[in-house]
């Protein structure tokens, strides 16, 4: 724990890091050859809808003896030969799908399959779903989706800037993308219960990026002052800073999803519980990854494209070549004097350097910048 | 409401954190307090937790009406829908409307899913039918001894009695009222419709021209169970238009022996309640009819004008019960009509709405069907809570592994922040009708990681304040301004999701985005006045100031660097002030 905590120190000062934004085109080549795959599986196969999208029935009938092969055959017979796919469940329980069974006609069937099967007719479960019902859920989760994301844009444009509300719909897009790619390719099937997960991981995915974007807005201020760090340097810092409560966090959120992904799977064999889980857990997981691979980096080079930002990044360049002309390499003592002088009262309160990249600096400096309460007078 | 930067206030309580924390433990116990007052004491459970029958209907304009789907009608057909599902015999079913053209209709366990799927499945049917004969609701023992009771007293008599019969006495006045028929309401003549002398007459059209089979019916008919009532209104709802039939009044007061359908429902263009003010017969209603009803009912009313009661009358039937049989006078032409006669307020506009429903332009068809056992819901029920049980255990465990001492903290919070989630969850269902279902238990085991997040965000930055070589006391004031604008940002992004969820989606997503929205909102709250002042009361205790290795705040543990923590102790608050 200790080791962990010192890591989380050593993060903290830039001591030790990931550097994100040097190494972002491969993160960037990764996401793109996933997002494609998941495409690709989304177009080849398709998603697997459930019953609730395409319209039909299921049937849950209590604990019997009758096996799977057994249930589908009188399924079927007693649909009139529409196709039934039968699930044993871990609890002995049937789970009898019928698709394409009109709302109608459907309770006929369950009066003849509860006779077939032996059960009384009033402890099977049943959930009849007329083939529009599935269509309105899904595009009532559209528009809400295509509402949020357009709040969403909004807020974070107002409360951060553009570019970061641009990465945050790339990075929240990418991870929808991801994740349906995954329903698409397992074969996992699709019901409300997974729009449900989607939806929520809108909110999720955002709530992590908008926590690095926190912290990167923070640490980017003043940043035009001063010709130490470039703003790709600076983000990679404040992710690097912010990683330790990036993965609590996201383990925090995973381990209740577990939870319900482990009861939903492991007692109830199938339902609600288990599709908004799965669909949690996919997601979760790629919004912590794209929060961190893909949203910095991608406002890092946004901003990178603005003049003044090319601007500070040649006086970085000039400087460091200045520094290395002086033939300095320890760097470590002289340079962090020469620093001292030079950065502005209101510079970068974080001084922010991204190990990998940027020439590394004294504690000492680094905790005079940070010492400033910049959250509190701002 | 999270505008980054809308964090300069002083932040909750700085001085007084004691305040605070009495504040949040006076509104639990004003919650509990609110609990044990409303007798509620866990929250309502959705049908897929307790168990019973769910529909969804769907609305669809009639062909050639494309704009009926509006907020009125909707209300109008859950109200009626209403009627129709309780009117079973059902207790506690509820219909409520959902979002722009569906309809929720949820049955609880032990009713028969079946019959109320008939009942919901059809179409309302609204007729004019006139009357053959009508009598007081009870059983008759034999046929010809259904005219002893009656005689003035008879009708009273019998109102009484099955008012006691029927809990819901809300619609017995008018229901039996006369009404009286206007000829475009001039000519008020409120007195003689006042007290009909139906029971009286009632020999003479009981002889004429009646089948003895529907005597028969009409003697067996009792309205005055619930049940006798249902079945008459099914039997007497599948009948044909044409088809004579006997029927209940709806309180069950009077029967009826009808003729066949002389104008349709659907003839009806508009009807309302009014109050009237010259003519001072109180509350009315006023019907519209299309050209062909207005005619229609011209044509009827100058029919039965002259007979006499209690032919005179016309019934008014929705599926199969009779919720108005007005006399008539002389001949309605002209296409309107009204209805008068000791009405309420309330119950002129049911009946008003009643009449509308016949010409609502809307057919439903059900979308959804879910029938779950009350077993399974128990089952899913406790997998909730056990998958619940398991994910706050584990988020436990990790907060304690890596915050140790500050865990406590964390911990506190968390027990708060249920104690809110489960009083308010519990008070909102008698409130607002909120009932938790299987989305929303899912939607509270995922706010678990939302609401430690934000301790989270607030313990890391403390400790990072910590690293710089601060004390304690002053890292748990700087950092909370810091981590206070990053738990308002993210919780709002949060919320807003759930905020969107909840009004454009619709159901099973909704309860779900309900409890995400609550539960984020209750973690602003909870952060704001539990977590920060018990963080900097704390800060105080010896255990905790000293860096004890145990609280999580160890200086050396977190790697702060030992000359500015120790050496330069004193010269690190001047640093600060820089700014």
């Amino acid at each position: 724990m200790s080791k962990l905590g010192n890591i989380g120190a050593r993060l903290y000062r830039g001591e030790v890091g990931y550097d994100f934004i040097g190494k972002r085109k491969i993160w960037y080549g990764i996401s793109i050859l996933i997002t494609i795959t998941a495409i690709v599986g989304l177009a080849v196969r398709g998603l697997n809808m459930g019953i609730e999208f395409s319209g039909g029935a299921v049937f849950t009938t209590p604990e019997t003896s009758v096996s799977a092969s057994q249930a589908q055959h009188h399924a079927e017979s007693a649909s009139g030969g529409h196709q039934a796919v039968v699930q044993k469940l871990g609890n002995g329980t049937l789970r009898i799908q019928i698709s394409e069974l009109d709302t109608k006609e459907a309770l006929p069937v369950q009066e003849e399959l509860a006779k077939d099967l032996n059960v009384p007719v009033q402890d099977v479960n049943t959930q009849l779903v007329g083939p529009s019902w599935g269509e309105e859920i899904a595009n009532k989760a559209w528009l809400g989706l295509g509402i949020f994301m357009v709040l969403v844009v909004i807020y974070l444009a107002i409360a951060f800037e553009w570019r970061m509300a641009l990465a945050a719909l790339i990075a929240l897009i990418h991870d929808l993308t991801i994740t349906v790619g995954v329903y698409a390719l397992v074969g996992f099937e699709v019901t409300p219960g997974t729009v449900i997960g989607l939806l929520t991981i809108l909110g999720y995915s955002l709530y992590d990026t908008v926590v690095v974007f926190d912290s990167l807005k923070e640490a980017s201020r003043g940043v035009t002052k001063q010709s130490r760090y470039t703003y790709g340097e600076i983000a990679n810092r404040s992710i690097n800073s912010t990683l330790v409560r990036s993965i609590n966090t996201t383990v925090v959120a995973l381990l209740p999803v577990a939870g319900l992904l482990f009861v939903g799977g492991g007692f109830l064999g199938a339902g609600m519980l288990n599709d908004i889980s799965l669909a949690l857990f996919v997601g979760l997981a790629a919004g912590a990854y794209s929060s961190i691979f893909i949203a910095t980096p991608l406002v890092a080079d946004f901003k990178e494209r603005e003049p003044q930002m090319k601007a500070l990044a040649r006086r970085v360049r000039a400087k460091r070549s200045a520094a290395a002309a002086k033939a300095d390499p320890g760097a470590g003592e002289a340079e962090g004097a020469v620093q001292e002088g030079e950065e502005p009262q209101d510079g970068a309160p974080a001084a922010a350097g991204s190990s990998a990249a940027g020439p590394r600096s004294r504690p000492a400096d680094r905790s005079r910048g940070r010492g400033r309460p910049s959250g509190k007078r701002r | 409401m999270a505008a980054p930067n809308k964090g300069r206030r002083s932040p909750a309580a700085q001085g007084r954190p004691g305040r605070a924390l009495a504040l949040i433990v006076v509104v639990i116990a004003a919650l509990v307090g609110g609990m044990f007052y409303s007798g509620t004491m866990t929250p309502r459970l959705g049908i897929d937790l307790a168990g019973g029958t769910s529909f969804t209907l769907e609305a669809q304009n009639m062909p050639g009406k494309p704009n009926a789907i509006n907020e009125t009608n909707m209300k109008t057909a859950a109200d009626i829908m209403n009627q129709r599902v309780n009117g079973l015999g059902v207790s506690e079913a509820e219909v409520q409307t959902q979002g722009t053209n569906h309809i929720i209709v949820n049955i609880p366990k032990g009713t028969d899913a079946k019959q109320a799927r008939e009942q919901i499945g059809t179409t309302a049917q609204l007729g004019f039918r006139t009357v053959l004969t009508a009598a007081a609701g009870a059983k008759t023992p034999t046929p010809g001894s259904s005219e002893s009771p009656k005689a003035g007293s008879g009708e009273k008599e019998k109102g009484d009695s099955s008012a006691s019969a029927t809990p819901s006495g809300k619609s017995t006045p008018q229901g039996r009222a006369v009404g009286d028929a206007l000829k475009k309401d001039d000519t008020p003549t409120p007195s003689a419709s006042k007290t009909p002398s139906a029971p009286p007459a009632q020999q003479q059209p009981q002889g004429a021209g009646i089948p003895a089979a529907l005597q028969k019916k009409l003697a067996a008919l009792d309205c005055s169970t619930k049940k006798g009532r249902a079945d008459a209104a099914a039997q007497a709802a599948r009948a044909k238009p044409s088809d004579q039939v006997v029927a209940c009044e709806k309180d069950g007061s009077r029967k009826y022996a009808l003729g066949p359908v002389k104008v349709e429902g659907t003839d009806v263009d508009d009807a309302k309640a009014t109050f009237d003010q010259q003519g001072g017969q109180g509350w009315i209603v006023q019907m519209n009819f299309n050209s062909a009803g207005g005619k229609k009912f011209a044509d009827v009313t100058g029919d039965i004008a002259t007979k006499a009661p209690p032919q005179n009358q016309f019934a008014i039937t929705l599926d199969g019960q009779v919720v108005s049989a007005p006399q008539v006078s002389s001949a309605i032409a002209g296409g309107n009509a009204q209805i008068s006669g000791g009405f309420t307020q309330q119950s002129a506009e049911d009946l008003g709405n009643m009449l509308s429903y016949g010409a609502l332009p809307l057919s439903f068809k059900i979308a959804d069907e879910t029938t779950v056992t009350a077993a399974l819901g128990g089952e899913q029920l406790n997998a909730g809570l056990i998958a619940g049980a398991i994910g706050l255990a584990l988020v436990v465990i990790y907060l304690v592994a890596y915050y140790r001492g500050l865990s406590l903290v964390a911990l506190a919070s968390l027990v708060v922040s249920a104690a809110l989630t489960y009083t308010l969850m519990t008070l909102l269902g008698p409130a607002i009708g909120f009932a938790l279902n299987l989305p929303a238990v899912c939607g509270a085991i995922v706010a678990i990681g939302i609401t430690a997040d934000s301790f989270i965000v607030y313990f890391e930055r403390i400790r990072d304040e910590i690293r710089e070589g601060r004390t304690l006391r002053p890292s748990v004031e700087r950092a909370w301004p810091r981590a206070r604008r990053t738990i308002l940002v993210s919780d709002f992004v949060s919320f807003l999701a759930a905020a969107v969820l909840f009004i454009v989606t619709v159901g099973k997503v909704q309860g779900f985005a309900f409890t995400l929205g609550l539960t984020t909102l209750l973690d602003v709250v909870v952060v704001f006045f539990f977590t920060k002042p018990l963080m900097t009361l704390l800060a105080r205790r010896k255990f905790f100031h000293s860096g004890h290795p145990w609280s999580g705040l160890d200086p050396t543990r977190l790697g702060a660097k030992p000359p500015l923590r120790r050496g330069r102790r004193t010269s690190a608050p001047i640093e600060t002030k820089e700014a």
